[in-house]
């Protein structure tokens, strides 16, 4: 047993660390400590940024333009970018299209697409869920129909995140409705300017637009947009959810939140004292710090078992369901302190007029009630148990 | 970064594993852990033999071992079988006379028992509370006071006593034969003794021994900890195979979603119980011991709690008869939240670093 980093892991650690003091905008970072949306145009530099480096697409392979790092690289590369408050980057060309394609795309697809993921080119988004279908997403209804050389796609897609600045979508659509929920599946590659195809904003309960709704109506594209072979987009879907497993417990961004909630309460007066010195509030932080403690090492003992066996077991399942929780309670703890200061309305309050948390905190209820989400998207804790209990118990 | 066990580890685990299964199988355990003096002598030595002890001490004190992972992989066996035997006082003794420099031998060969006698009624966690008292007497030192749930002290040769001398926490030598010994069996299995000290004359090991206390502490939570990630392996293990044999209504009642899910919080608490175990066993020797240990006591309070108190529910009144093993686990996973600072003191040393 052997909790510490290599020395080569640690030189690698201080690189990152310098790369992003040298080249990450305070423009930026100052966005994402302040929690509020951050512009397209924001994400695209920060994108850029990265590309430059080399250290965009972190999880392909060199030949295609990774970076080709190790598991606990990548860990180390999503811990340092936390700390240094980076923006996430856009998972859905890198982290989700990207893999799909090196793995299940023709050398044709490879050499158009990759590339323009990697420079920005295009902007893809994800067209999973449904209206009636979330946690079921086989029972998935979009019709592409086959004619000629074309599918021809009817249905809506629902939350699709940053569609808005999207120019693709990757779907999932029903190609077989008479072969059984999981089998009529495929995975198809659809240009936004088609015609046909109309996307709306969703307002979130805190007022955000991060998500959208895509309705396709006669949507024709060319039948070379098949990913894989036809009927077979679930074992696509499938593999997706299991690629995307590092970096699922949060735990950076829990430990961001930790920080945050204790610079509040060391500044917050409650009752004559500071209310870290509460000892209601005061336990609730330690006890969230205990939490997230063990989630490190947890997601540390399953990177470790990902790097051992060449890929993460359905114990990761555990990441989710415990790293959202704990992060959640973290922004609970953050819009606690802040009391009523929690509550104006971002955007009212104009920066550099009145600030105050330490860092900006304008936006404390917000984020708290949009992270409602992290429990519900990417599988909800719920299914998450239900893997839990098919793979890991045998239930 | 290396979460494998070295060779060594993994070669005494096994050994410990498959020896307790043989030997101390838990019928066995329950003949001897419910009756005084909760302790099989033949068992201790055979034990002994396979290196558990020597696996305490660092090789400079003539064992093989010492660190946070040797004591995590003894008591992580000793949990999974619910073994009553003395091995804590070993382990915390061990840690204070290593660091004593004190000859050790009868103790890793299992030749005399040791007892660490730190509890006192009115403040069962508290060194800072202690009435316990010592004074220079002839030679030596006389003690007087009480301590109490001394575990393992119903068979201890020597204990080793902490108590007030000058207004700062000492550690003393007590010979067995020269204190009253009230010894009882526990509730949980093993046995613990009241000491009874009235001039009681005891060798000083350490004055203003605060820091070794703390060391030996923080070894020792470090051993329930993992006792406790052992015995909540074995339970949940228990409670999912009876899962998938009970019938109600017709079915397994693990096809029930509400159990199946029960049982995988159960599954997702032991895994971060473990983690934080192995957190402060890779920290036992560093600057912040003390923080982690208090973390991992905490959690390992929660969660030993929640698997204990849901095994015996999705059991179902089988798990509640003396009968089911599962009742015995349950019992150690409740009460060893009483050992060396419970889950609510733990979390209050953690709060107190945070108001710094």
């Amino acid at each position: 047993m052997d909790l510490s980093f290599t020395k080569e892991e640690l030189a690698f650690r201080d690189e990152v660390r310098s790369y992003l003091a040298d080249n990450l905008p305070e423009r930026i970072s100052d966005a994402v400590r302040r929690g509020g949306e951050l512009t397209k145009e924001m994400m695209e530099e920060w994108h850029a940024i990265l590309q430059r480096k080399g250290w965009l697409a972190t999880i392909w392979p060199k030949e295609y333009g990774g970076p080709g790092w190790t598991p606990v690289q990548k860990h180390i590369f999503e811990e340092e970018c936390c700390r240094a408050y980076a923006p996430r980057i856009v998972p859905f060309g890198l982290s989700m299209l990207g893999p799909v394609l090196i793995r299940f795309g023709t050398e044709e697809q490879k050499a158009e697409i990759l590339p323009r993921i990697l420079d920005g080119t295009d902007w893809w988004c994800q067209g999973y869920s449904e209206p009636g279908a979330g946690s079921d997403l086989a029972s998935l209804k979009t019709r592409a129909v086959r004619d000629g050389d074309e599918w021809v796609i009817n249905g809506q897609k629902t939350w699709t995140t940053l569609g808005q600045h999207a120019n693709k979508i990757f779907c999932l659509c029903r190609t077989d409705p008479d072969a059984k929920q999981q089998e009529g599946i495929s995975f198809i590659l659809v240009d936004l300017d088609t015609p046909g195809i109309e996307m709306r904003p969703i307002k979130l309960i805190e007022g955000g637009h991060e998500v959208n709704e895509v309705f396709f109506t006669d949507v024709r594209v060319p039948y070379g947009n098949l990913v894989g072979e036809e009927n077979k987009g679930w074992t696509i879907a499938k593999y997706l959810l299991t690629h995307e497993r590092t970096g699922i417990a949060g735990v950076g961004f829990s430990m961001q939140s930790l920080e945050e909630v204790k610079a509040l309460a060391r500044k917050v007066k409650r009752g004559g004292k500071r209310l870290i010195d509460d000892p209601l509030f005061a336990a609730r932080i330690a006890q969230a710090e205990v939490d997230l403690e063990a989630m490190k090492i947890t997601n540390l003992r399953m990177l470790f078992r990902a790097q051992e066996m060449g890929a993460p077991g359905p114990e990761t399942s555990i990441l989710k369901i415990k790293g959202t929780v704990i992060h959640q309670e973290l922004k609970d703890l953050a819009r606690r302190a802040l009391g009523p200061v929690a509550a104006p309305f971002p955007g009212y309050l104009a920066e550099g007029n009145i600030m105050f948390g330490p860092d900006g905190t304008e936006h404390n209820a917000a984020r708290y009630f949009n992270n409602r989400k992290t429990s519900i998207f990417g599988g909800s804790n719920e299914i998450q148990r239900n893997i839990l209990s098919k793979a890991a118990l045998e239930l | 970064m290396d979460f494998n066990l070295t060779e060594d580890r993994r070669m005494l685990s096994d050994s410990l594993n498959r020896y307790l299964g043989d030997k101390y199988p838990v019928e066995h355990r329950n003949r001897v852990a419910y009756d005084l003096p909760c302790h099989d002598p033949e068992k201790w030595d055979e034990i002994a033999e396979l290196g558990a002890l020597f696996a305490l001490a660092p090789e400079e004190a003539g064992g093989f071992g010492g660190g946070g992972f040797d004591i995590s992989v003894v008591f992580e066996a000793l949990g999974r079988a619910l073994c009553p035997e003395p091995v804590l006082g070993a382990a915390m003794a061990a840690r204070i006379l290593t660091k004593l420099g004190t000859d050790q031998e009868a103790l890793l060969s299992g030749a005399t028992k040791y007892a660490v006698a730190l509890a006192e009624v009115d403040a069962p966690y508290d060194l800072s509370e202690m009435a316990c008292t010592a004074s220079a007497s002839g030679d030596g030192h006389a003690l007087s006071g009480r301590k109490t749930s001394v575990y393992g002290g119903q068979v201890a040769d020597v204990f080793i006593v902490a108590a007030m001398l000058d207004g700062a926490p000492a550690l003393f030598a007590v010979q067995a034969g020269d204190a009253e010994v009230v010894g009882y069996p526990m509730m949980d299995g093993g046995g613990a003794a009241e000491l009874l000290l009235d001039g009681t004359p005891g060798k000083l090991l350490a004055a203003d021994a605060g820091a070794i206390v703390q060391d030996a502490i923080n070894a020792g939570i470090v051993a329930l900890c993992a006792e406790a990630v052992g015995a909540m392996d074995v339970t949940h293990a228990t409670t999912v195979d009876y899962l998938k044999q009970r019938k109600q209504f017709g079915v397994p009642i693990g096809k029930f979603q509400v159990l199946q899910h029960r049982a995988v919080d159960m599954l997702t608490e032991i895994e971060q119980a473990r983690s934080i175990t192995i957190k402060a066993a890779a920290e036992l020797d560093g600057p912040d011991a003390a923080r982690f240990a208090s973390m991992a006591k905490n959690m390992i309070g929660r969660a030993a709690r929640l698997v204990a108190e849901e095994a015996i529910q999705m059991h179902g009144g089988i798990a509640m008869t003396w009968e089911y093993p599962v009742s015995h686990y349950a019992k150690r996973l409740v009460m060893l939240d009483a050992q060396l600072g419970d889950t609510d003191y733990h979390l209050s040393r953690i709060m107190a670093d945070l108001a710094a």
